[in-house]
């Protein structure tokens, strides 16, 4: 668990090569998208913040990018975990069917009772619907809502394309709905044609939340001076249970979690707590700004991947607090410790020096680095779907000199980049998944832990290490060359 | 707002979780459940740019290209590879914004043109999901705009489709692809008089590799050339051999413009074919005919003695023995499903064969449900129901959500559930087996492989649906029950 050097680059690996196999990659295309793409991809260098990747930039039309839109942003990512409220896909079936818990935000509660965001409710458009404008129906749709689910806190309504191109007025049948139903019912324009990626859907559900929810609510029970919330941690495969754990054991108090089995009145009154602290900062630092400007909450972001980063979170963490914090801090991480070393000394040897690349969305390729290298692995190239400058400019220190970076990857040039680098590991999504396993490359879904998880904080570090040997390790890859 | 108005945080209580979880079972739930207007949960169908990529998918060397915003083809891309477990490599042009407002044809100009290059693809399939038919882009023009201008070769093949997801579902977008694929291939290769002697089979949407593996195997056992359309049993079940095919297999071009040459056509999916069975019909002289999808014994016997009468050809004798195989499958199990009521959900077509097949097994199939289909479909069912002692008393319900099947269950219980994954919650809420078949299957491994149709389709079933219900026995009986036979 000892910090690594990033100007000791990965064996074999200088700028120079990396940027002749940019070269070389660019080379694929057409000019015009060679010159789209160019900015995209850059070798590492951890000193010189010129490499600067161009992102948040329209994809290349026809490249076959993995990217989604700005309601798979708004539902998948933001709205659709927070667990007591009816989140309606208000425009055809397909998205919200496409959607349908295939994020794996695991939820307390019975399902369809207390707890709906493992079902999917939409108002399935149709021709009509767009001839007529489907706002009447909404409004309909909502008191159904409420009367056939009346545990249900609040109501979300996720736009999709067509409703933005008709004309709808989503907000004001939201605000009738509102009234008469004495509940949130929150409209979120997130139709997938805006912006360029997700990344939109982030920030138009952040704008929701802080017009119709932030200050709405407040604890019932006094404010203690350890009440925090984790904002951007979604509990893929129970991620947010295991890091509200630890931080409980350093004594905080988990008010909220932003949005992982999140609950809508908790979020409604986080802007009581004394800090927030934000996992993923691409979806959620507008909301976690908005609270420190307007409600005076400071926030500070964390890393809960692999042990090395995850102590060095408590401790900072730990610094915004008293003695008291600090010292149980330091008790946990020497706890936590011992059985990390248990892990890393059943794991390193078989994982030493492999090698991995990663393309995911927009935390990932840069928080799991330190969780690899805990493990003795090296990353040689990260990207990102849809990260902005400010996510790249965090990411350089992190990756070894002459590394590659790059941003919003076409499947083609993660097939040239797997090709030359070999290694050991591509994790990205599902899309890229079987594309690699074909090609014999081990890979890991690190959107969706490939259905295992959590592999946040303690708990999820054993997990992490043991789902990464059993990839690279596994006895079927030695099969895959037929001896005849 | 003033400081006093804000509310405070309120917890459910475990007695109102409680009293919900109950009445959420009841009938009153269910009336009010069913008098549903608007709102839908838990819908048994998607939408029809999915249908069309997977026939894009059946064809050789061909990409499916999304003509819409670039999220779609992310989530149509991602449900094929969570369901077969393998590649689903297609394309979008990234409609944004400003395609709102200047129409899609730059973005399918650059999308062409890029896709092309990067991929080599001996045909691009062009399908639309909302954007381009909310605000009513001219594909027709916009591809022809694309040849005059050389941004694709002038005969490179781009046949298109209109695939409104707010219109029908994937069955409908399976059946507008495949007529326009078709369309375009064929144009001007029909040779008056010519008989290729081939037959087309078209399986409808599929999502099962292994159905189309047994229908080519029965074909062979016959003798007989086929074709089928469109041929997705290698693109989605490839081998795993170090090398990344992006277009591993495919019903072949040259094959496909045959199509209307062919001594037959044989479709297995009424509706899912609807328009291409239309136009085949006008297009050749030779026979096309629509069966049921050879689900159980009954309908495989139609199929194998259409197919002998079109060629004039015997039922050759293996095909024979594995039917009584197949019926001796049956016999062994049928005191495990005899009257055991059993609730399915899905595609159209796809019901009407299982329907058939609990039917022969003298179980009863009794809740039927369908979304987004034309309420004429509850006749074709009611047919199948009344042809048999077992079929009294069933459910037909059309254009209802499993959401309404949680409740029809609830109130009137069945043995079992036979569906795709998204019925799990019903069956862990109310405790019965979950048979899973039908798209998508996104939690268990390998079913995709194994065929439901023919004789060994049928005795995959056999076997799946009588030891889930035996499992169910041996995990709940009580202790002095159990025992080692069964």
């Amino acid at each position: 668990m000892e910090k690594t050097d990033k100007n000791n680059p990965v064996e074999e690996m200088t700028k120079e090569k990396t940027q002749t196999l940019v070269e070389k990659t660019l080379e694929l295309y057409p000019e015009k998208a060679r010159k789209k793409r160019e900015p995209h991809m850059s070798a590492n260098d951890p000193d010189d913040a010129g490499c600067a990747i161009r992102s948040n930039r329209k994809t290349v039309p026809g490249v076959m990018s993995a990217r989604g839109c700005a309601y798979a942003g708004a539902k998948g990512v933001v709205w659709g975990p927070i667990r007591d409220m009816v989140h309606v896909s208000h425009g055809p079936v397909g998205c919200g069917y496409y959607s349908w818990g295939t994020r794996r935000n695991l939820v307390e509660g019975t399902m369809g009772v207390d707890v709906f965001s493992g079902m999917q409710f939409t108002s399935d458009f149709q021709e009509r619907d767009i001839v007529y404008g489907g706002d009447k129906n909404l409004e309909v749709l909502c008191r159904e809502a409420k009367e056939l689910f009346p545990l249900a806190k609040g109501i979300s309504v996720l736009s999709e394309c067509p409703v933005g191109l008709i004309g709808d007025d989503i907000n004001a049948v939201a605000k009738q709905s509102s009234e008469e139903l004495d509940m949130p019912v929150i409209p979120c324009n997130c139709e997938g044609f805006r912006g360029v990626s997700q990344s939109l859907g982030h920030h138009i559900s952040n704008d929701t939340i802080r017009d119709y929810v932030i200050g709405t609510r407040e604890f019932a029970e006094p404010i203690g001076e350890y009440d925090v919330a984790i904002i951007g941690d979604y509990n893929i495969g129970g991620d947010a249970w295991a890091s509200k754990k630890v931080l409980e054991e350093i004594g905080l108090n988990v008010k909220a979690v932003w949005t992982g089995d999140g609950q809508i009145e908790h979020i409604a009154a986080t802007h009581q707590v004394k800090l927030n602290l934000i996992h993923c900062y691409r979806s959620m630092n507008y909301m976690a700004k908005i609270m420190e400007e307007k409600y005076g909450v400071p926030h500070m972001e964390f890393n809960f991947f692999g042990p090395t980063k995850i102590a060095e979170s408590l401790r900072a963490i730990a610094a915004r607090f008293d003695e008291k914090i600090q010292k149980k801090a330091e008790e946990v991480i020497a706890r936590h410790n011992v059985e990390m070393q248990k892990v890393i000394d059943e794991y390193r040897p078989r994982l030493e020096g492999k090698r991995v690349l990663i393309f995911v969305g927009g935390l990932r390729p840069r928080h799991t680095i330190g969780a690899y290298e805990d493990l003795g692995m090296k990353v040689v190239a990260s990207g990102y779907e849809f990260a902005h400058t400010d996510d790249y400019d965090k990411t350089y220190p992190e990756m070894d000199k002459g590394t590659l970076i790059f941003d919003d990857a076409s499947e083609i040039e993660l097939e040239k980049w797997v090709e030359e680098f070999r290694p050991d590991l591509v994790a990205s999504g599902v899309k890229e998944k079987y594309v690699f396993q074909k090609a014999g490359v081990p890979f890991r879904q690190m959107h969706s832990w490939d259905y295992s998880g959590p592999y946040h904080a303690y708990d999820g570090f054993p997990i992490f290490a043991r789902d990464m040997d059993m990839a690279i390790n596994s006895p079927t890859w030695k099969l895959v060359k037929s001896p005849f | 707002m003033s400081e006093a108005a804000v509310k405070k945080v309120t917890e459910t209580t475990p007695e109102e979780v409680a009293r919900i979880k109950d009445w959420i079972n009841s009938e009153e739930y269910k009336e009010k459940n069913l008098a549903r207007q608007h709102l839908v949960v838990n819908p048994a169908h998607a939408c029809q740019p999915l249908g069309a990529q997977l026939v894009a998918h059946g064809f050789e060397g061909t990409l499916p290209f999304v003509h819409g915003s670039q999220g779609c083809a992310s989530y149509y891309r991602s449900s094929l590879n969570r369901h077969f477990r393998e590649p689903a490599p297609a394309v979008s042009d990234a409609m944004t914004e400003d395609g709102a407002v200047f129409g899609g044809q730059n973005n399918l100009h650059e999308g062409l043109e890029n896709a092309l290059a990067l991929y080599h693809p001996k045909m691009m399939a062009v399908f639309t999901s909302c954007m381009p038919e909310v605000i009513g882009d001219d594909l027709n023009a916009f591809i022809q705009n694309a040849r005059n201008e050389g941004i694709v070769p002038k005969d490179f093949p781009i046949p298109y489709a209109n695939t409104p997801s707010f219109n029908g579902s994937h069955v409908q977008g399976y059946d507008a692809m495949l007529k326009a694929i078709l369309q375009y291939l064929s144009e001007g290769k029909k040779v008056e008089g010519q008989d290729s002697g081939r037959l087309n089979l078209i399986p409808g949407f599929d999502t099962c590799t292994g159905n189309y593996r047994e229908y080519a195997r029965m074909l062979k056992a016959f003798g007989i050339p086929c074709t089928v359309l469109a041929d997705i049993s290698e693109s989605f079940d490839s081998p795993l051999d170090g090398t990344y095919h992006p277009y591993p297999g495919g019903t072949p071009l040259a094959e496909a413009a045959e199509v209307l040459n062919a001594k037959a056509t044989i479709s297995l999916q009424a509706l899912a074919t609807k328009e291409t069975v239309k136009w085949l019909s006008a297009s050749t002289e030779a026979p096309v005919e629509v069966l049921k999808m050879p689900i159980g014994v009954n309908n495989t016997d139609a199929l194998l003695m259409k197919v002998s009468e079109l060629f004039g050809k015997e039922v050759p004798a293996e095909l024979k023995a594995e039917r009584g195989r197949a019926v001796d499958s049956m016999t062994d199990a049928h005191q495990y499903m005899h009257n055991k009521k059993f609730a399915i959900y899905g595609d159209p077509d796809w019901l009407i064969g299982m329907t058939s097949f609990l039917l022969e097994m003298g179980a009863r199939p009794h809740h039927i449900l369908c979304s987004r289909v034309h309420k004429k479909f509850s006749k074709e069912i009611q047919k199948v129901l009344d042809s048999s002692p077992y079929g009294a008393d069933c459910n037909i319900w059309l254009n209802k959500d499993l959401w309404h099947l949680r409740s029809l269950v609830a109130t009137d219980p069945v043995d079992a559930l036979i569906g795709n994954t998204h019925g799990k919650t019903i069956a862990r809420d109310l405790d019965i087996p979950l048979i899973r078949v039908g798209y998508p299957i996104m939690d268990r491994v390998n079913i995709h492989r194994y065929p439901i149709v023919g004789y060994q389709g049928t005795i995959n079933l056999v076997t799946w649906i009588v030891n889930s219900l035996l499992d169910q026995v041996d995990a709940t009986c009580e202790d002095r029950n159990f025992e080692m036979m069964r």
